[in-house]
């Protein structure tokens, strides 16, 4: 080993470092954004080296550099705009997109460690079996990740989509891709091969995220994150390079743990949310709110929900996924700020799936300015609502329902929000329709629970003016 | 051989490092972290300057080419927009620190 290149390893292990010293840093939101800018520290440096060490080692021709600059700008472009542009909601959907591009560029740096060394010789088995890998998990990122962006953004119905004899066009595409990626590493650098296996991984990843729900969605950008790193990690091998290695695992390990965590807060193992269990629109039994149940609803006006709100001491607000589909965090805070100032003491409880993606509420009521001091964590709301007087659901359902507790249904066992140990209850709701678990939730039919019928932001917004009359009169 | 046993060595150790950092995330910085994992996995666009330094054919081209647009997107897009979000976090943290601090604002 040359001074040059154990300068080089040195530098590689520095960047690698930052990059978990930045990730630790986001343990807390006060250190959080100077954690992001170390990382982004490693990568200019892991950055900067290769470029050095490739223009020492290997030079390489003009139109190769040219490429590489106009392909660098011009995706830095697109991303930076992108990400100066995207509505807080939207925030799944470009990260998916991201994941797609990662696991896309991991595929291509891979294939290119196939094909350029040429023919002579033929490839060694350290190299050609991750190259396969990347290849194939790269791809599967690449098309899932279009897919699964397509279906939060609308473009693609949420609604799972399937058709017959899918699981066996599966398998036969998945064989496929194993087949040819085997006959790529045994013929020693077939390119055919691998163009075959590309294909086939193409396929593979539509095919697999088209039959998830719009509701799952959120877990299978987790998931394709983790399998970007993979593919990433991959690329390092195939080329030799511990910066990708060190950081492809990182995020491996990343996107599994909060693929797991998930899937447990949603009550679904992540087995069942590939392979398209319940919630993936079969009817499932005691779905549709009966009579009865309508009979016991208490409906509400945004006068009484006013009232009630003002006249209380402690109010617990429990936003859902009905909150950021109508886009009302900034109307929720301003509805919260008006009662902290009329004296009331207004906290959030926030589960930890709510929203579009894990920890997508916190970010919504953040840009609405609500300091964080102010959003409870599960264990810290449950210990709350003990002592609440009003405890406003917003467009929340099965994260509330005290069925969980219960066992033998579809949420059985899933870690909920008490809403129900408040003293009173409000829902704000568009209607009496279950949830993504399809079934009913006795909250909503408890005697000390009113509904008021609306969409959020109309609700909330009618509650404000409310407040103000009932303030200043 | 020798090298890809080192390699490997430092795969795993690096997801164990992963799954002991990651874990102590607090869930309200879940969105935040999983786009700022998500920026660091851009890193395979030091994968596609080695892809440039070694290509002298069409077709290496081409893949460079590919390999840097997706790349760069990644790895550009994924730190702007994390900033972006953990901003709106330190934001509110800034205004009570400088109404305690008085003086210093």
């Amino acid at each position: 080993m040359t001074g040059f290149e154990f300068l080089v390893g040195v530098l590689y292990l520095a960047s690698a470092s930052l990059f978990v010293v930045g990730l630790h840093q986001m343990r807390a939101p006060s250190t959080a954004r100077t954690g992001n800018l170390i990382s982004a520290g490693g990568m200019v440096i892991a950055v900067v080296t290769t470029i050095v060490f490739s223009l020492v080692s290997s030079g390489g021709h003009w139109i190769a550099w040219a490429a590489l600059i106009g392909g660098a700008l011009l995706g830095g472009v697109f991303g930076v705009r992108q990400a100066r542009t995207v509505k807080m909601t939207d925030v799944p959907q470009l990260v998916s997109v991201f994941n797609a591009v990662g696991g896309g560029g991991a595929a291509a740096v891979a294939f290119a460690a196939f094909v350029l060394p040429g023919d002579a010789g033929g490839i060694e088995l350290t190299i050609s079996i991750p190259v396969v890998l990347d290849v194939l998990i790269g791809s599967i990122t690449f098309s899932g990740s279009l897919i699964a962006a397509g279906k939060l953004q609308g473009i693609i119905s949420g609604k799972p989509i399937t058709f017959p004899g899918a699981r066996a066009v599966n398998i036969l595409v998945a064989i496929v891709a194993l087949c040819a990626g085997v006959m790529a590493v045994i013929l020693r650098g077939n390119t055919l091969m691998l163009v075959v296996v590309l294909v086939a991984a193409l396929i593979l990843g539509v095919l697999m995220v088209l039959p998830i729900g719009g509701a799952d969605a959120p877990v299978i950008v987790s998931l394709l994150n983790a399998f970007t790193g993979l593919a990433v990690a991959m690329a390092g091998f195939a080329i030799n390079n511990q910066a990708l290695i060190i950081a492809g695992a990182l995020v491996g390990a990343a996107g599994t743990i909060l693929t797991l965590q998930m899937a447990k807060a949603m009550n679904r193992s992540v087995v069942s949310i590939i392979l398209g269990g319940f919630g993936t629109g079969e009817p499932v039994s005691s779905s549709g709110p009966s009579g009865e149940d309508l009979a016991n609803v208490r409906s509400l006006t945004a006068d009484d929900v006013a009232i009630q709100l003002a006249y209380a001491q402690h109010v617990l607000i429990v936003p859902g996924y009905g909150l950021a589909a109508a886009q009302a965090q900034h109307q929720v805070a301003e509805l919260a700020a008006l009662l902290i100032a009329h004296g009331v003491d207004v906290k959030y409880a926030i589960h930890p799936v709510a929203g579009r993606m894990p920890g997508h509420m916190n970010v919504l009521l953040a840009e609405a300015n609500v300091p964080y001091e102010q959003m409870l964590q599960l264990d810290d709301a449950n210990a709350a609502f003990n002592n609440c007087d009003v405890a406003l659901v917003i467009g929340a359902n099965d994260v509330c329902n005290p069925d969980a507790r219960k066992p033998g249904n579809a949420v059985s066992g899933m870690p909920i929000l008490d809403a129900d140990h408040a003293k009173s209850v409000v829902v704000i709701k568009r209607s009496m329709r279950p949830g993504y678990a399809g079934i009913s939730n006795p909250l909503f039919t408890d005697p000390k629970t009113g509904m008021l019928f609306d969409d959020a932001k109309k609700a909330l917004t009618g509650i404000t003016t409310a407040v103000k009359e009932y303030v200043s009169a | 051989m020798q090298t890809l046993f080192g390699n490997l060595a430092i795969f795993v150790l690096a997801l164990l490092v992963g799954v002991e950092v990651i874990s102590k995330i607090p869930s309200t910085l879940h969105t935040p972290m999983m786009s700022g994992s998500n920026a660091i996995h851009g890193v395979v666009i030091a994968g596609a300057v080695i892809t440039a330094s070694l290509a002298s054919t069409p077709a290496g081209y081409i893949l460079t080419f590919i390999a840097a647009t997706l790349a760069a997107a990644n790895v550009f897009g994924g730190y702007v927009v994390t900033d972006r979000i953990l901003k709106m976090f330190t934001k509110p943290k800034q205004s009570s620190m400088s109404t305690t601090a008085g003086a210093a604002s």
